[in-house]
């Protein structure tokens, strides 16, 4: 078959881009090379826009055992045992076919940490959908949440926590970004590396079928309307399939014989094999007619670019092939020798005898091209920064303000989400969803790990550099309000078209914004993943860095929640109440607006609240800690009066701040926390902020059926809590 | 005594109830492999939650024809203790040794949650230590929970006394509201006639431990060990 320029365009190959493709072969490539040239160099599987940029991310700590470049990162939490953990991002898939495209979502995401030889131990799921009144956006959050759910459920994974999200910019360009994370011992961490010469290459999973070829290629280019006939790219989830590789490699691992491992996710046996061989600066033999074939008469070109799912490539020892056939044999799983190590660093490819592929692994593999795409600070920037918020009339009844907020779906209560996930499979789960972060439990030790995901997109629309830090700022402060000391990071970028300097720009601003951030937290990023091109008809998402991040705690026994404890209890507030409105949930809801400046970060500040916090709970005197964030001072107090499954218990509050009323209800200044201990205990913890530099002060105290503030506002939280609850159902349900 | 627990392709519960009985509850578990027919003189029988094989065809349908399952109807038969949970329970019902069937929820949708249990015969193996009346709190976490059962059968369950536990709400109150499924007579778990075999949609390993919330699902470990035990 001849190369023609429009199939060279088909494959989302520039003119450049195969002149360079030929110039590496010393000839054109034949239909299955370009195919794979293809796969490799699109920018879900190369980077090529955003790898520069990567560059700037810190990735070493002194905990850090895997950073990025591997299936997943792996930091150690001592007792001889490490956790792996990975985000990454299903977005177009599940805009097109929202139950399959998340479910495999989160197949790849587990599949990612146990190919390090880590047993998942939970799942988190930050998702974000259009407006709650955009057509699709019911039948998208139904689908991606019984998706999620369906796939983790399934596996015994827990899901454990996340986001759940709405705003128009995601109308037509919904994100599903999926975070697990695993347990495993320190010093048994398995690479994908094809090395030694001789070595088998055994496929092991699911037969390879024609599912989601080119799947890698749809992710890397912008939507229109004709997406949705995209939908045969999509792939289609076994998780029962998934369940019994993940046994039969966890088996496969307590012997030696397995060298290396990887998962054949996007752009399936290709880019496995290709990575594989290039981190071992070797080559590979492959034949095949000897993959376990779904289909029939399925060509080499299909074969090495399918994406079907639950599939692994190993490298075994020469010699201990039968010990893997013997344990894939018992978890009734396919397993197939396809070819071996070889070591004259090119990869081979035979079909029923004939060589298809012959191809050098390291310029295929790491030398696709890589862009400094130009960036400019986008001309609208200023225009919506600047913004005088004296025009803002204040509410007439503050009352029916913080209804309508904590009744808007991305205040309500998101029960109706995590209830339809196992959020308790492997009885470790010690905070459940609902509070500021999960804490789980690690059987056999006395210590927790705390997880959360964050982004406010508002924020990083109005300023990315500003919103990056606070995305960092605030899942390290999360995870300080149950305790936890953070410990490292995954990143799921999420952005439009590279192409477009002004997306170019808030991709940079994000990074730089982000490693700032990353530095001043000591969290290191060990792994994540880039999705570009999420647009629609040319319209960009916000730009969305989502943040994972992992904690510890050394005594897991104690750790906080966000909820009110026992009446008579002091509430003390740490951090400082600011006059700032931009980018709030406020703004938006109430008045319609995104404008002005996210929230300031001051890291010195930020960093005395949350060690204050976290003393305080090691100490055992904090009863409840809880985040300031999405929706003010206002709706943080009432969910600590709400969130409590035993009944709700109101609060008495005064603010003598000298701030405009809304911005102190509603605004969102950065770097707060609200405490409550018993009131013996309050003073000692005023000591313990002031010796760390926190400010704070005592500003109520719990009890009764009503939520007070200041004489501006005063709730029933009993009705609040039942509007909270049913919000989301409702909506659901209309 | 010394517990077996099935693993069937698929199981995930296998490993929390392991860790219940063995770590919390301090008495001995082993392993018993689907493909298997040796039973190696376990005291009593559980079949764990999770999916055995994916839930395709109807949850719990596969693996009752199992290899392992003639062994436990035969054990079964013979009086030997078999308490399923969750899909351990769906399996049963396949297998015929407990009546009635697990339907897909009435909301359509998985639920994890807590529910409130009402504790209606305390003469069985399975709730010797608590009181008629007993309120318990446990998880759900399942799809196919919804029991059904021609409601002349259910009520005649109930007059048996072979019913162990009814959802209700907090104060013991049965009602539509506190049903999370759609079960006949809010019905959570049968017993058979014999009262040796037992099945139950919700977790109690999941609430064996003060730190996972409470631990009235170990009152039920606790009970099959006492019968055994007499």
């Amino acid at each position: 078959m001849k190369i023609t320029t429009d199939i060279i365009k088909d494959h989302g190959l520039t003119d450049d881009e195969y002149r360079h493709a030929c110039k590496l072969l010393g000839r054109e490539p034949n239909l299955t090379e370009l195919g794979i040239i293809s796969v490799m160099w699109s920018e879900h599987c190369s980077y090529k826009s955003s790898r520069i940029y990567l560059r700037e991310l810190p990735t070493r700590g002194p905990s850090v055992l895997q950073g990025p470049g591997e299936n997943a990162g792996v930091v150690d939490i001592g007792d001889g045992l490490a956790v792996c953990f990975k985000m990454e991002s299903h977005n177009h898939p599940s805009f097109i076919e929202p139950y399959q495209g998340a479910a495999t979502g989160v197949g790849g995401i587990m599949r990612d940490i146990f190919t390090m030889g880590a047993r998942p131990i939970a799942n988190l799921n930050s998702i974000r959908f259009g407006a709650p009144n955009h057509p699709k956006t019911k039948r998208l959050l139904s689908g991606v949440v019984s998706g999620i759910g369906g796939y983790g459920n399934t596996m015994g994974v827990p899901t454990v926590g996340g986001e759940v999200v709405f705003d128009e910019c995601y109308n037509d360009n919904i994100l599903v970004n999926a975070f697990t994370i695993g347990l495993m011992k320190a010093d048994r961490i398995f690479k994908g590396q094809a090395s030694g010469i001789g070595n088998a290459v055994i496929y092991i999973g699911s037969k390879t079928g024609r599912d989601g070829i080119h799947g890698a290629t749809m992710a890397s280019g912008e939507f229109d309307e004709s997406s949705e006939e995209q939908r045969p790219t999509v792939q289609v989830g076994d998780p029962f399939m998934e369940k019994l590789l993940l046994e039969a490699c966890m088996e496969l691992m307590q012997s030696d014989a397995v060298v290396g491992i990887q998962d054949m996710g996007a752009a399936g046996l290709t880019c496995s094999s290709f990575e594989m061989a290039d981190r071992a600066e070797m080559g590979m033999e492959l034949h095949l007619e000897r993959v376990p074939q779904r289909a029939e008469h399925m060509t080499a070109y299909e074969m090495m670019l399918s994406e079907s799912q639950e599939r692994m490539l190993l490298v075994v020892k020469q010699g201990r092939e039968n010990e893997v056939l013997q344990i894939c044999d018992k978890w009734d799983i396919e397993a197939a020798i396809i070819g071996k190590v070889t070591g004259d660093r090119r990869m081979k490819v035979y079909h029923d005898g004939k060589l298809v592929v012959d191809m050098p692994v390291a310029p295929i593999s790491g030398e696709a091209p890589i862009y400094e795409r130009p960036y400019a600070e986008p001309t609208w920037k200023k225009s919506l920064n600047d913004f005088d918020f004296a025009s803002i009339p204040l509410p007439n009844d503050y009352n029916s303000t913080l209804q309508t907020l904590l009744t808007s779906p991305n205040l309500a209560s998101k029960a109706w989400v995590w209830q339809q996930y196992d959020h308790m499979v492997q009885t470790n789960t010690v905070v459940p969803p609902g509070s500021d972060a999960a804490v789980i439990r690690i059987k056999g030790t006395s210590k927790g790990l705390a997880l959360t995901s964050d982004c406010n997109s508002r924020y990083c629309y109005l300023d990315p550099r500003m919103g990056a830090a606070l995305a960092v700022a605030e899942a390290a402060r999360n995870l300080s309000c149950v305790g936890a000391l953070p410990l490292a990071i995954t990143d799921c970028l999420n952005f439009g078209n590279p192409e477009k300097p002004d997306i170019m720009w808030q991709f940079r601003e994000a990074i730089l914004g982000m490693s700032e951030a990353c530095r001043r937290f000591e969290t290191p990023i060990i792994s994540g993943n880039v999705s570009l091109y999420n647009e629609t008809g040319g319209k960009a998402i916000y730009p969305t860095p989502t943040v994972g991040m992992v904690g510890l705690l050394d005594e897991v026994e104690r750790h906080a929640t966000a909820f009110w404890k026992s009446k008579g209890d002091t509430i003390l507030l740490l951090g400082k109440n600011n006059d700032e409105l931009g980018g709030s949930e406020y703004l938006k809801q109430i008045h319609g607006k995104v404008c002005g400046l996210p929230p300031e970060l001051d890291y010195d500040r930020e960093l005395a609240v949350q060690k204050a916090c976290r003393i305080g709970i090691r100490r055992g005197i904090v009863r409840s800690a809880h985040d300031v964030s999405d929706g003010g001072l206002a709706v943080a107090l009432v969910e600590c009066s709400i969130g409590r499954e035993e009944g709700v218990l109101g609060a008495v509050v005064t603010l003598e701040d000298d701030l405009r009323p809304d911005a102190l209800f509603f605004g969102e200044s950065a770097s707060r926390i609200l405490i409550s201990v018993a009131p013996q205990h309050a003073e000692t913890f005023m000591m313990i902020a002031k010796e760390v530099g926190a400010p704070v002060a005592m500003i109520g105290e719990v009890g009764g059926g009503r939520l007070k503030i200041n004489g501006l506002i005063d709730v029933d939280v009993v009705e609040l809590r039942e509007a909270w609850k049913t919000a989301l159902p409702r909506m659901m349900e209309t | 005594m010394k517990f077996g627990i099935v693993v069937f392709p698929g199981s995930n519960c296998d490993h929390d109830c392991h860790h219940v009985i063995t770590k919390v509850l301090g008495h001995e578990a082993k392993f018993l492999w689907h493909k298997e027919q040796d039973l190696h003189g376990v005291d009593g029988v559980i079949l764990p939650g999770g999916f055995s094989y994916g839930d395709y065809l109807r949850s719990g349908a596969m693996a009752a024809c199992s290899p392992i399952m003639d062994s436990i109807k035969a054990f079964a038969h013979d009086g030997g203790m078999v308490f399923g949970i969750c899909n351990g329970f769906q399996i049963l019902l396949e297998a015929k040794l407990l009546p009635g069937v697990l339907m897909r929820n009435q909301s359509l949708k998985f639920i994890c949650k807590d529910v409130c249990l009402r504790v209606e015969n305390t003469e069985t193996p399975f709730t010797n230590t608590m009181q008629t009346g007993d309120v318990l709190t446990l998880p759900i976490a399942h799809m196919d929970g919804n029991y059904t059962l021609d409601r002349r059968s259910a009520t005649k369950l109930l007059e048996e006394g072979r019913v162990l536990f009814r959802y209700c709400d907090s104060s013991g109150q049965v009602d539509d509201e506190s049903n999370p499924n759609g079960s006949v007579e809010s019905i959570a778990g049968v017993m058979n006639e014999q009262g040796n075999v037992a099945g139950m949609m919700p977790h109690p390993e999941r609430c064996s431990e003060s730190m996972l919330g409470n631990r009235d699902g170990l009152k039920i470990f606790e009970s099959i060990v006492k019968a055994w035990t007499k």
